[in-house]
């Protein structure tokens, strides 16, 4: 008898991968809580060392005031991520077209992710996808629920589409992203826990990679998104920042849940 | 010195970082240029394996590739070129290990890319692994995989089936997951190496 898919799923061999997911702005890093009140919280390569000594899985840098004029300080700060680092990161912000993407993977990126950009021109997930591979293309996703149903958001969640989460998905996958990065606007800055409810109903179609984001608080968190939504990662930034949660202790306590980690 | 094969498939930047942390000589092989000088050489590769292939038919270094004698190895794309074939572009490839490069899709019920961390067990002792603790985890990210084969598999992992994630044929070595991003472990694979 063939094995349930949730089952499958759960037993790929695949660790679930862990990524703390740094804000930066003009080369420093900083958090936004609900994406508004922004606090510093460091320099952006000694995090990432720390992030990659502490065992993290993976890091996401998005860049959230990448102004043309600023761009050169974001590629020299992944170049100096790239030399030091020896885990992989994704970098994001301010990609709009072919050459933005080229640039940082030369400079040493190994995933870019692409969000509003996405939504106001979708054919440039194809395009990346046919220059770069699909495995380089990250497709992140703001969504808030809104009467009933769930609408993708623009501009770090600052503006409303008309477009239904669950359809965008669905059409990004197909466009060739790699990976989805699903940040709940709901959820983000609460420590209330993941949209577990959302992310299910999104995994149970997808056949390419999605990460958790938005929502964490707690180890317990954790413990819930990966065996209730079955998700391939899940992203947090303040509780990992500010100490609240560190990876090694969660990674115990995801082990006594029988999740699969690193 | 290890030579770098320059052929233009894919970023090598993460790779020579790699190499500047372990403090590991290089330099760069280009196209027509003579590779004796080289104590060990890695093809690297990211991307399409059949556009790789005809970039590296382009850069001419076919044949002297082939005759090698120093330790040579392939990571990722630069593996799966040391095969027979890949279903990637149906690309006949350099065939210096006779096994094929497939598409997982449609052999697996698992999402595609295998993209994260994931177990490498070695089938037999071998100076690369040494010192590298029995199923580490690597970073992997690939659409394609080599066929498990016990004549040239030296470690595999399990993605729905079990498949090459490290080859051996004389002084040919290849590797699909990137040592470059696998932390520790990832680097110590890169140091043994270049005492081989």
């Amino acid at each position: 008898m063939e094995p349930s898919f949730a089952h499958q799923l759960l037993n790929t061999g695949v660790a679930k991968r862990l990524i703390p997911c740094l804000d930066v702005k003009d080369g420093r890093t900083v958090k936004g809580v609900n994406f508004v009140d922004l606090r510093d919280a460091g320099d952006p390569v000694e995090l990432a060392w720390q992030y990659s000594r502490q065992e993290a899985d993976e890091l996401v840098f998005l860049d959230i005031t990448a102004t043309h004029e600023k761009r050169k300080t974001t590629v020299d700060m992944v170049k100096a991520v790239a030399r030091n680092v020896n885990i992989p990161f994704t970098i994001g912000g301010g990609i709009h077209e072919i050459s933005d993407a080229d640039i940082l993977l030369n400079a040493g990126a190994d995933k870019i992710s692409i969000n509003s950009a996405a939504v106001r021109n979708p054919t440039l997930i194809d395009e990346l996808a046919n220059a770069f591979g699909i495995q380089f293309v990250v497709v992140a996703i703001d969504t808030k629920y809104i009467d009933g149903k769930n609408y993708v958001h623009l501009n770090g969640g600052r503006i409303k589409t008309d477009i239904i989460t669950e359809e965008w998905i669905k059409e990004v996958e197909s466009r060739g992203a790699g990976e989805i990065l699903l940040t709940s606007m709901d959820h983000d800055g609460t420590k209330n826990g993941f949209d577990c409810t959302l992310l299910r109903t999104v995994n149970q179609t997808l056949s390419i990679p999605i990460i958790a984001s938005g929502g964490a608080g707690s180890q317990q968190h954790f413990v819930d998104v990966f065996t209730q939504t079955q998700v391939d990662a899940a992203l947090a930034a303040s509780v990992f920042h500010y100490g609240e949660i560190r990876i090694p202790e969660l990674k115990e306590e995801l082990r006594t849940h029988g999740i699969e980690v690193r | 010195m290890i030579g770098i094969i320059n052929y233009g498939a894919g970023n090598i930047f993460s790779l020579t970082a790699a190499l500047d942390r372990l403090n590991l000589k290089y330099g760069m092989v280009n196209a027509g240029e003579n590779m004796e000088k080289y104590s060990h050489i890695i093809i690297p590769g990211v991307g399409h394996a059949g556009a790789a292939m005809r970039k590296l038919e382009t850069s001419g270094l076919i044949d002297s590739i082939k005759a090698l004698k120093q330790p040579v190895l392939g990571i990722c794309v630069g593996m799966q070129l040391l095969t027979r074939h890949s279903e990637e572009g149906d690309a006949r490839l350099l065939n210096i290990m006779d096994m094929d490069t497939l598409h997982f899709a449609h052999k697996i019920a698992h999402k595609v890319p295998h993209m994260g961390w994931n177990k490498v067990s070695t089938c037999y002792t071998s100076e690369l692994f040494k010192g590298i603790p029995a199923d580490a985890y690597f970073y992997f990210v690939h659409s394609y995989f080599i066929e498990y084969n016990p004549t040239f598999t030296l470690a595999y992992t399990t993605y729905g089936l079990k498949f090459s994630s490290a080859i051996q044929f004389n002084n040919f070595y290849g590797v699909q997951f990137h040592p470059e991003k696998s932390g520790e472990a990832g680097e110590l694979l890169l140091k043994n190496f270049c005492t081989i």
